[in-house]
């Protein structure tokens, strides 16, 4: 039954979504919404499973100080902080005239949200600005012909989709300055790359899917 | 010999096709279209005298129709009607207001608004099984600041009733039905004849073929590897496929003794990838080398979750690291921290934005659909690789499609039709 | 960490504490030091070109200086950059532009934090637009911190124009419905009906006691709708859904990275229409629109830093080509 029952579940919805998407008339047009608020509630308590997981093996780290032992306390005193920050605020919320939320601005959560959360996401996506020059650097060579038209591409549009590249052209007729270029790279080169990738990944998928569907993958329980 | 002449002949038609393209796009620049006109809509009427002139008063609209909406679950009704001979540039008529009732004698509520020139509106909230009837009311009025200093209105006859009814099969998704039998159709075909002990060729995937290498390369350093598997939930199948490659690659860990971690971003794929390690481990004999946190969970947030995996590979240094799954802004931070380590990457995602930072920043990259033709290839099982074979037949089916519906369109034959989706 | 990464980290951070404690406010360079200071850089560019070509290749950190440099200092420049209209934004403006004074317009924040400096400056560009010309904005959100991003540009424009909070009012001008979770599930009940998927605001206004809402059902009832997406779901989810089966007009503001994947919808689909009006695509599109709505703000400034940025990589794709030859040759 441990196998059986999650292939029979997976076949039964997998049948059901592919019915649904065909048969508008009630009850069908409901079905999309039911799992999807069923999947969402159990993604909701699974999220204890993480936060629970990631607790237990932080305390053991910490208690037996084996490697990273202080990055796990770490995540152990922030994990706590905003846990207990976020309940006083929601009591004091709760008890308040008139009552607020605890992710109001002015609460101690909304300024740990905006003065440390929203500045340390914003930071690790700021690195995104180093890693493209460094992997730009290394990886844009003109080793053969693709690469070399590749090159060029990369050049057209990083120079193209900022002002200056019409500053450097800025000689030329309109049709032909960079900006240009990097549009029709853009609309006509990279559009027609992407249709493509997608086309084949959206039959990757289908396929996928109905592998999984008819239970002949089953990777996900497992394996055989 | 025959290989070589093959790759030839499709590195000389590779070449063919994309010079006859360049050709073509550089005598053709995209052309925008017009905007489109943007439908009005007022706030709601306060209470204004009423006792005014004849000629404020516009034509009304006549010759109100009704009909169900297709392909929907009911709910849904198009109104239309013929405009005011008002309605014009400078003409008494400024809008239209819509006006929904379950008896021909009323009362009659106020469904919505359109604007002058137009001349349909969808009535969205139609209750099913019921019978309504309609009347359109052109206005004409005054405002300042928003509010009205006047206005007149002029009615249409009612019209009705008209029902809604929700339909059985959605009509406009039948070339999409026909889309998947033929796709299905080929699969379970080719999936058949597998079962009949048919072989099927299947050319070297580079990423995968390395998948052997790369596990070797860390355990002769005496170093872990690191597996990533997105940051998707157990939804998307782009994070099943890759928890398929983890089984593969957790098998050959396991038999070289080579410590595999994974750390995920979702609950649910931490307990998926827990069991398919745990098993991979089982099935090699070597159930008691399998550790419960080399699975673990990190965090949902994309950015924190890639914080702590740099931080991982920074620190503990693997010699191998797996990046395969559905990855979004957060890939190339991932990926090229990996490679200023000195690991030697294996990625794979069907994320069109994210494979250009994975194939500049790893060795190796499963591009799209090689991500889900990794389980066929790497077990070789019959099935599935008739699976794939039915999957490139539906390719071609749909490559003759776009081939034959371009030149039909170029001649002016509208065929796109055929092919929208809804 | 080693010593002396320990150490140079610390200076740099000392450095910018200095900077930022006892520098002048607003720290701003005259033509001239600018001027200097972009011949100083490109002098440092030679420098590492000439050293490159002589067989001494820079490491990944020297990479990082520079384009940090490059992206830092043009905060503090005033340089004009003449900016050329993309069609795909004057195409956003042109729609905006003809929407009459209180049309309402169904603003959707589909971003996070870390997409802010991005989408940013184009929300507060498009609100400042939007309230100048008494447009009525009904914010929502398919991302958690979305709504609180869309408060965070209405309270910027408040800023850049006090004239702006004088005269709006909330629930009459403008309404937070908040964050709904269910990605495209959302969408698909708001063209039944706005009020399923938000029976209350932000701040727990029940729906039917806002003024602005009376008589906004659905999707029906909206003039125009604006999108500013980080990714999924996002601006592919409203075009499928909310363009294609209730033919909503919708115009968008994207990521650079995302923008691509966009591209496509802006061209004409079945029945001659196009299924996206318009597209901010990244910083460009954001500077571009403040261009056209003749009020040059963050976008503009940051995109100066973009340009910077965008020739400094490309300067190390040059250098790293030379390396490559020059390893090449070096091995012959």
């Amino acid at each position: 039954m441990r196998r059986e029952l999650p292939l029979a579940i997976a076949f039964i919805a997998g049948v059901i979504f592919f019915i649904a998407y065909f048969i508008p008339h009630p009850p069908f047009n409901r079905f999309e919404n039911w799992f999807s608020d069923w999947f969402a509630i159990v993604a909701a308590f699974a999220i204890w499973l993480g936060a629970l997981n990631l607790m237990k093996i932080s305390f053991i780290k910490v208690i037996r100080k084996k490697s990273d032992w202080l990055h796990a306390l770490l995540i152990i005193i922030s994990f706590v902080i905003i846990v207990v920050i976020g309940f006083y605020e929601g009591y004091r919320g709760l008890h308040a005239n008139p009552p607020f939320s605890f992710r109001d601005p002015g609460t101690a959560f909304d300024w740990l949200y905006v003065n440390v959360y929203s500045t340390l996401s914003a930071t690790m996506f700021a690195l995104l600005a180093f890693f493209v020059a460094s992997a730009s650097y290394r990886a844009f060579r003109a080793r053969n012909l693709e690469a070399t038209l590749l090159l060029l591409a990369a050049f057209f549009v990083m120079l193209g989709r900022v002002p200056i590249g019409d500053v450097i052209t800025g000689w030329l007729p309109r049709a032909y300055q960079m900006s240009q270029w990097a549009s029709w790279i853009m609309n006509v080169l990279n559009t027609a790359g992407q249709r493509a990738i997608m086309i084949g990944i959206a039959l990757g998928l289908v396929s996928t899917s109905l592998r999984i569907i008819l239970g002949l993958e089953r990777s996900y329980i497992g394996g055989d | 010999m025959k290989y070589n002449s093959v790759v030839t002949a499709r590195f000389a038609a590779g070449w063919g096709c994309l010079l006859l393209f360049l050709l073509v796009s550089l005598f053709s620049m995209p052309v925008l279209a017009q905007e489109e006109p943007v439908t009005v809509d007022t706030e709601s009427l306060l209470v204004v005298p009423d006792s005014l002139p004849l000629e404020y008063y516009p034509l009304p609209p006549s010759n109100v129709r009704m009909k169900d909406v297709p392909n929907d679950a009911g709910g849904s009704l198009l109104i239309e009607w013929d405009l005011s001979l008002d309605d014009y540039e400078g003409g008494k008529v400024k809008e239209y207001r819509i006006l929904r009732g379950e008896a021909a004698e009323g009362p009659f509520e106020e469904l919505g608004s359109t604007a002058r020139g137009t001349a349909s509106f969808t009535d969205n909230q139609a209750k099913r099984g019921i019978k309504l009837f309609y009347k359109i009311a052109a206005l004409n009025y005054e405002k300042t600041n928003g509010e009205f200093l006047w206005k007149a209105s002029s009615e249409s006859d009612v019209a009705g009733p008209a029902v809604s009814t929700a339909q059985w099969f959605n009509l406009s998704r039948l070339n999409i039905f026909i889309g998947i039998i033929i796709l299905c159709g080929a699969i379970i075909y080719f999936i058949t004849a597998a079962k009949r002990g048919k072989s099927f060729y299947i050319r070297k995937i580079a990423g995968i073929e390395e998948v052997e290498n790369a596990v070797g390369r860390a355990t002769e350093m005496g170093r872990s590897i690191y597996y990533i598997p997105g940051i998707s939930d157990m939804d998307d199948v782009q994070t099943l496929a890759s928890l398929t490659i983890l089984g593969h690659v957790s098998a050959i860990a396991a038999e070289n003794d080579t410590r595999i971690d994974v750390p995920v971003s979702k609950s649910m794929v931490m307990v998926t990838a827990r069991e398919v390690v745990k098993e991979a481990y089982s099935k090699v004999g070597r159930p008691d080398s399998f550790q419960e946190d080399q699975v673990r969970y990190i965090t949902d947030d994309q950015f924190g979750y890639a914080a702590a995996v740099d931080g991982l590979f920074v620190r503990e240094k693997p010699a191998t690291i797996f990046l395969i799954g559905a990855f979004f802004a957060e890939s190339l931070i991932v990926a090229e921290t990996g490679n200023s380590i000195g690991a030697i990457q294996i990625s794979g995602t069907a994320m069109p934005a994210q494979l250009p930072f994975f194939i500049t920043a790893c060795d190796y990259t499963l591009i799209g659909e090689e991500l889900f033709a990794a389980s066929a290839y790497l077990s070789r099982e019959p099935k599935l690789l008739g699976s794939l074979k039915g999957q490139d037949l539906g390719k071609a089916v749909f490559l003759l499609a776009i081939l034959i519906g371009v030149i039909l369109e170029s001649f002016g034959v509208p065929v796109h039709e055929l092919f929208s989706v809804r | 960490m080693r010593a002396r990464e320990l150490i140079v980290s610390g200076l740099i951070i000392l450095f910018f504490l200095a900077c930022y404690f006892f520098s002048p406010k607003p720290m701003e360079f005259s033509r001239s030091t600018s001027v200097l200071i972009i011949f100083l850089l490109a002098a440092a560019f030679v420098y590492v070109f000439i050293r490159t070509f002589r067989g001494r290749f820079i490491g990944r950190r020297v990479v990082f200086i520079f384009v940090g440099v490059a992206l830092v200092l043009p905060f503090f420049m005033k340089f004009p950059l003449p900016l050329q209209i993309s069609p795909e934004v004057q195409s956003v403006y042109d729609a905006l532009e003809k929407l009459p004074p209180h049309s309402k317009i169904l603003a959707s924040f589909d971003y996070d934090p870390p997409s802010a400096p991005e989408l940013q400056p184009m929300a507060v560009a498009f609100m400042k637009y939007a309230f100048e010309h008494d447009l009525k904005i009904i914010i929502m959100g398919l991302w958690p911190q979305g709504p609180q991003q869309a408060d965070q540009a209405i309270q910027a424009a408040f800023i850049e124009n006090p004239d702006l909070k004088q005269k709006t009012k909330y629930g009459v001008d403008y309404v937070n419905l908040g964050f709904q979770s269910g990605y495209e599930f959302v969408i698909l009940q708001m063209g039944q009906s706005f009020k399923s998927m938000f029976p209350a605001d932000l701040y727990n206004t029940p729906y039917d006691s806002i003024p602005l809402l009376k008589n906004v059902s659905n999707f029906s009832n909206v003039d125009f709708s604006m999108n500013f997406s980080a990714g999924k779901p996002g601006t592919a989810e409203w075009v499928q859904i909310a363009v294609d089966r209730f033919q909503l007009p919708l115009a968008a503001g994207n990521t650079a990275v995302q923008a691509p994947m966009i591209y496509p919808y802006l061209k004409k689909g079945s029945k001659g229409k196009k299924q996206l009006i318009g597209l901010l695509g990244g910083m460009a599109g954001g500077a571009e629109f403040e261009k056209l709505t003749k009020k040059p703000a963050k976008a503009t400034t940051y995109l100066l830093s973009q340009s910077f940025a965008h020739v400094a990589v490309v300067i190390f794709i040059i250098i790293g080509n030379v390396a490559f030859f020059r390893e090449k040759k070096g091995k012959k």
